[in-house]
């Protein structure tokens, strides 16, 4: 049986909410919290991505184009209409299942390098809308101005506030997708990966599964996007390029998409390798993550998440 | 008895210009063994895929239970109660024995995503009844002991009974088997075969393609044999062993 332990979750809240009270405490590390805010955001969208291509395995090189829809909604709603935060993250979530629903529908019917094709170019065309697009989204200079969250007159304007918020969204998206790969939801989902005509001669309707969650990831990504734009009260459109795409698979991978804790500890490694470790490299940055890459699929295939399996295997010999 | 569970009316399948299935008419009673056999290439499993739905057939309707189904889709077909092996193993491999079987049940009982994401009470009871049910066929197909074992790990013998009892579990009214005893040794095709007589036994007509004759001649009601997607045969196992077409069909026609 698939069985994902509870124990683990729960210590892992745990140590998120002792986390930034801790790092305060010692100077060198005072900064992580914000570098967690970022992960917290990244992890929603790779949870769905592991979700989708670990456990369906479909591919998608396009999902950071519905992280900046929802960025990008959030930002131009607030900012020009003037409307509820909370109201446009909503909104946003709605257009991206729409528009996941409307990329997802014709390019889930390929298979392999032909879909990772198809959403590779939704990725380019959307980010070519976003630079060109300028009375709506500014173009390459992007959007300032776009306000922070408040609820019931709470104001969520320090990083611990958000911290908090960003991390009780990924802690409700976990357990939600933790629960679906445990259901005959999963069950379903994993049969697609293994084999299509098996799964359909047993009564799963392959396209709709493939569509739902395609669209369930894409709707967490849009979710993230909108944290992001009100976090930094900014976006621009080089957040949302191709190798940000890229990038994301690259946490998945080194963490292990066939788990979902591997989507959590590659998402955690590759953000702080990027906004704190690798920034020695400069440029380079982008070679540590070719290796790490290459490191990952040629030795680890499972990722960090098997890990632990290969030590078993030592020990057991 | 003499009801008819699936009906093959004027069936012809075509790729390109290769006719695979030619007129092809037949029926399936229900409660009966009828096995279709055929030199290689003859249609055989391109007859099965039309008639579970993998596509549908160029000309022609099947029906079951007296409903055109030949335009359905594949998991449509299955939930309407046809169930199917594949002649090369179709085992969820990545998934355990026991999940194998639990997918099988996945036409009778099923969650909504969102339903399974909040984890309501009810799809939690859905998920104890899928398990009961489950370890249920895997007693009744003698696999019980190796529930937790990896699908992929077991050996051949023992993966075409598990995909039997994946196709059982969904309760069809007909199961199809593709070569169910295709590469077993003479233990397992006779394990294979009890299997089937059991699963007849139960009330579910079964249709299956196989080449081991002794397999055929054991367990069948009745035989259908196919040539060039063609029916040069029908009828219970005695009249098909000794009619002169099928004869020819097999051994190519004595010229010497």
């Amino acid at each position: 049986m698939l069985r994902i332990a509870k124990l683990p979750i729960a210590v892992f809240a745990l140590a998120i909410m002792v986390f930034p009270w801790t790092a305060h405490r010692i100077p060198a590390i005072e900064h992580y919290p914000d570098i967690m805010v970022f992960a917290g955001i990244y992890c929603l969208i790779t949870m769905g991505l592991s979700l989708l291509m670990g456990y369906a395995g479909q591919i998608s090189i396009g999902h950071a184009a519905f992280f900046g829809i929802g960025a990008y909604i959030s930002a131009i709603l607030t900012t020009n209409y003037g409307m509820n935060p909370w109201a446009c993250m909503v909104i946003g979530m709605a257009v991206t299942a729409v528009v996941a629903v409307l990329v997802g529908a014709p390019s889930l019917k390929l298979r392999g390098h032909y879909l990772a094709m198809a959403t590779l170019a939704f990725g380019i065309i959307i980010f070519i809308i976003f630079n060109e697009e300028i009375e709506w989204t500014g173009g390459p200079d992007g959007m300032s101005g776009i306000p922070g969250l408040t609820l019931f007159g709470f104001e969520f304007n320090s990083v611990e506030r958000y911290y908090y918020l960003v991390w009780g969204f990924v802690i409700a998206a976990f357990i939600f997708t933790v629960n679906v790969i445990q259901s005959g939801t999963g069950r379903a989902l994993r049969a697609i990966h293994a084999s299509e005509p098996a799964a359909r001669a047993m009564g799963v309707d392959v396209s709709r599964f493939k569509i739902l969650v395609f669209v369930y990831s894409a709707v967490l990504a849009s979710l993230a996007g909108s944290l992001y734009a009100h976090y930094l009260n900014f976006v621009n459109p080089a957040t949302f390029d191709l190798f940000f795409s890229i990038k994301l698979l690259i946490m998945i991978a080194l963490g292990g998409m066939h788990n979902i804790w591997g989507a959590i500890v590659g998402t955690g490694l590759i953000t702080f390798l990027s906004n704190e470790w690798l920034h020695y490299f400069e440029e380079f940055e982008v070679i540590v993550y070719g290796a790490i890459l290459l490191f990952v699929t040629v030795l680890l295939p499972e990722g960090l998440a098997g890990v632990p399996g290969i030590v078993k295997g030592w020990f057991r010999r | 008895m003499e009801e008819n569970v699936l009906e093959l009316q004027g069936v012809v399948m075509t790729f390109g210009g290769l006719m695979a299935l030619s007129n092809l008419n037949f029926n399936v009673r229900r409660g009966m063994i009828k096995a279709i056999i055929g030199p290689n290439g003859a249609g055989k499993t391109t007859l099965f895929n039309v008639i579970t739905g993998s596509f549908p057939p160029t000309k022609g309707t099947v029906k079951f239970k007296g409903q055109p189904i030949q335009h359905l889709k594949a998991h449509k077909i299955a939930d309407r109660g046809i169930s199917r092996t594949f002649q090369t193993v179709e085992l969820f491999g990545n998934m355990t024995v026991l999940e194998n079987v639990m997918l099988g049940c996945y036409t009778r009982i099923r969650t909504s995503f969102m339903a399974s994401g909040f984890v309501l009470p009810r799809s939690r009871r859905k998920e104890k009844r899928i398990k009961e049910s489950a370890l249920k066929i895997l007693k009744f197909i003698g696999l019980i002991h190796k529930f937790k074992d990896s699908a992929d790990s077991l050996p051949l013998g023992e993966q075409k009974l598990l995909e039997i009892g994946r196709a059982l579990a969904s309760e069809p009214e007909l199961i199809c088997l593709d070569e169910p005893a295709a590469g077993l040794n003479e233990t397992e095709t006779h394990v294979a075969s009890s299997l089937i007589r059991a699963i007849n036994a139960k009330g579910i007509t079964v249709l299956l393609v196989e080449h081991d004759m002794k397999v055929v001649m054991n367990i069948s009601d009745e035989i259908l044999v196919l040539n060039y997607g063609q029916k040069i045969a029908e009828g219970p196992p005695q009249n098909i062993r000794n009619s002169p077409r099928v004869i020819e069909a097999y051994l190519g026609a004595g010229e010497v």
